[in-house]
């Protein structure tokens, strides 16, 4: 359990740098997911953290003391890796106990110790197995024990769940929330999915070519996106964004007349959208898809931009339906030219 | 494997492919295994039928007979005997081109009889006194030592030391690295001849001259072990190595716990390599050992070759025990040599 704090923290390869100046406060158990599109730092920053990278300038501090000049050892954090890093050579009880052997804890502790974690994950029958032997969902959950055998102060993972097929991954998601809640443990996950960092976090820090765009609770985000590329990355399926010129060319003036002078783009979400004979906007239905629970519209308005659009329920729109489309005035979402919220 | 060596690129019958590879393949076999065999064979002739002449592919000598009044057997030859019959006698003595001959069941009467009108009588004959009286003649055991100890302790040195230097030239980075591994491998463009005089020179002033170490410290750093293994390095993925460093892992047992184990095939090439190397080596163990209880089972081999006569069937025996413990290394491990080379080369 621990509070970590960067402040101003860069990084720099050469001539790129892939972090500018990043700024953030993780509290003691918190779950914090770190979010954006590959190579927006987020896996950079993350073992910066772990120290497995050094910043270019800035400082780390958990609970209060600078770690900067800290091994990655020392800083009392775990990391679970993408390809989890499991020693191949090794079994999985040697796995979770190189740590702790390694930390001169008598042999009797490191048996407890792992066979207690292996416990916690299911991972008893395992322990003489090579990873080798072992399925995607075993080795992810080797990985997770190799990292709390240790009781960390803080654990990292590094887009753990990529690696498994997508049933596993929302039963892993499950497994972990219940571990985290269980250590009580602070925790700094992550991941290019945003569905992911919708359902785990207990705030989502998003990030864009190495800066943070906004930091904030899930619904926060998904409600009152900073700027349009939150706006664009958190939810699904994604936030309608149109120019606000195109949408007066395609007939929402009415719309527009109640937003401010500078929109200059306006976002609304798929499900926030209704079709309504009276709505102000011509929309030319493409494709439909009926997932029973809802069904997701895709479609142009005006001069062929994409529009999608979710109706709860079983829809009797059918492709190459032209329909009207109306929004409240809560639902929208407005951008000024540099994408800032208005 | 029956399916194997029986197939064919023609569906019934040999294509004219398969004609030329298994040509191919047979003149291939000859030329390399012919040799061998034949010093096999020869190592087990006695002396005189080495230098028969012409000389026989099984090791043949001329069959001897104990006669009652002489010390020593005598040769026996089938001889043409006044009478006109054949029959098999022994020779007593020869002087110029009449030989006198004695029938070994009456030893009390001899003949003499023309040397063009007898034949010797051969029978196929192994000289295992080739091989121990080696034992018996020869220090063989200290030249045998001698050679394992050189081949041990250096192939272990070399495995420890070139793999140190692979792990650093593969997992660090560093001001120089290339530079670094660019002068290693640039020494394999300088022949071994060429150092060899500044190397005696050095052994000599360290006072390894007549000292096995003089032969093994040399030895150890090969550019070729360092190459290998650091390939082989190079795809062991680093996120293993920084996993270790989070899990407290010094850099020695990262080296020691992770990369060695992982390292594995490739240190078994090494190994072999190194093995045949040190083993077969003989132009530094010439010039640092002189003395003769320091000898190499190679150098004792040079040394059976005198300036004046060499006593071959000793030479060839001997010859045959120090190819062994290759050939073994070889038939046992060569699995490991195509894999690893493959391992190594590939990934």
């Amino acid at each position: 359990m621990a509070h970590l704090a960067l402040s101003r923290i860069t990084k720099s390869f050469d001539r790129t740098t892939v972090l500018h100046g990043i700024d953030l406060t993780v509290e003691d158990g918190e779950f914090v997911v770190f979010v954006g599109p590959s190579g927006c730092g987020k896996s950079t920053l993350l073992r910066t953290i772990a120290g497995l990278e050094s910043p270019t300038s800035g400082d780390i501090t958990i609970d209060n003391q600078n770690v900067n000049a800290v091994s990655a050892a020392n800083r009392g954090c775990a990391m679970v890796f993408q390809s989890y890093a499991l020693y191949p050579h090794m079994t999985v009880y040697d796995n979770m106990a190189f740590g702790l052997e390694n930390m001169g804890v008598a042999k009797a502790a490191v048996a407890q110790k792992v066979n207690a974690a292996a416990q916690q994950l299911r991972l008893n029958e395992l322990l003489q197995r090579k990873p080798t032997q072992l399925s995607g969902g075993q080795r992810q959950r080797v990985a997770i024990g190799r990292a709390i055998v240790r009781e960390p102060k803080l654990f990292l993972f590094d887009e753990p769940l990529s690696n498994l097929d997508a049933e596993l991954r929302v039963s892993m998601r499950i497994e972990l929330l219940e571990l985290h809640e269980r250590l009580q443990a602070t925790m700094i996950y992550v991941t290019h999915d945003q569905v992911e960092a919708m359902t785990m976090a207990d705030r989502i820090v998003v990030m864009r070519s190495g800066k943070i765009e906004q930091v904030g609770a899930p619904l926060e985000l998904y409600n009152r996106p900073a700027n349009a590329f939150v706006a664009g990355f958190i939810g699904s399926p994604r936030m309608n964004l149109v120019a606000a010129d195109v949408l007066r060319s395609a007939g929402g003036d009415a719309l527009l007349a109640q937003l401010p002078e500078r929109t200059h783009t306006v976002g609304v979400r798929p499900e926030h959208v209704l079709i309504d004979d009276a709505g102000a906007l011509p929309y030319a239905v493409r494709h439909v898809e009926q997932m029973g629970a809802s069904s997701l519209l895709h479609g142009t308005i005006g001069d062929g931009v994409a529009f999608d659009v979710v109706c709860t329920g079983q829809t009797t729109v059918h492709a190459g339906q032209q329909v009207r489309l109306s929004a409240p005035a809560d639902a929208l979402h407005c951008f000024d030219a540099d994408g800032a919220r208005i | 494997m029956r399916h194997f060596l029986t197939r064919t690129r023609g569906r019934l019958r040999f294509d004219w492919t398969d004609w030329l590879s298994y040509f191919y393949l047979m003149v291939g076999l000859f030329t390399m295994f012919a040799p061998i065999v034949w010093l096999v064979m020869s190592s087990l002739k006695t002396e005189s039928a080495i230098s028969q002449f012409p000389p026989s592919f099984l090791p043949y000598s001329q069959k001897t007979v104990q006669v009652q009044g002489f010390d020593k057997p005598l040769p026996l030859f089938l001889t043409k005997t006044p009478e006109g019959t054949r029959q098999p006698m022994a020779q007593v003595r020869r002087i110029g081109i009449m030989a006198t001959m004695v029938d070994p069941a009456a030893p009390e009467q001899t003949i003499k009889v023309n040397i063009n009108d007898r034949t010797p009588i051969n029978a196929l004959q192994f000289a295992w006194g080739n091989y121990t009286d080696l034992f018996k003649k020869f220090d063989f055991g200290r030249y045998l030592w001698n050679s394992v100890f050189i081949t041990v302790v250096a192939t272990l040195l070399t495995l420890l030391v070139n793999s140190m230097a692979a792990f650093a030239l593969s997992k660090y980075r560093f001001r120089g690295q290339k530079t670094v591994f660019m002068l290693i491998i640039a020494t394999l463009m300088i022949p071994p001849t060429i150092v060899l005089v500044p190397v005696f020179l050095v052994i000599n002033s360290v006072g390894l001259l007549n000292n096995l170490w003089g032969v093994i410290l040399p030895a150890i750093a090969t550019p070729t072990g360092v190459f290998l293994l650091r390939q082989y390095m190079l795809t062991i993925p680093d996120e293993l190595l920084e996993a270790a460093r989070m899990d407290h892992a010094s850099e020695w047992r990262i080296y020691w716990r992770i990369i060695l184990p992982l390292s594995a095939p490739a240190l078994a090439v090494l190994a072999i390599f190194s093995v045949m190397w040190r083993w077969n080596d003989f132009l530094l163990p010439l010039i640092v050992l002189s003395q003769s209880e320091f000898f190499t089972l190679q150098l004792a081999l040079n040394s059976f070759q005198g300036e004046l006569n060499t006593q071959w069937n000793y030479l060839l025996a001997m010859t045959v025990i120090t190819l062994l413990p290759i050939t073994l290394v070889f038939a046992f491990l060569q699995k490991y040599i195509t894999t690893g080379i493959a391992g190594a080369g590939v990934k």
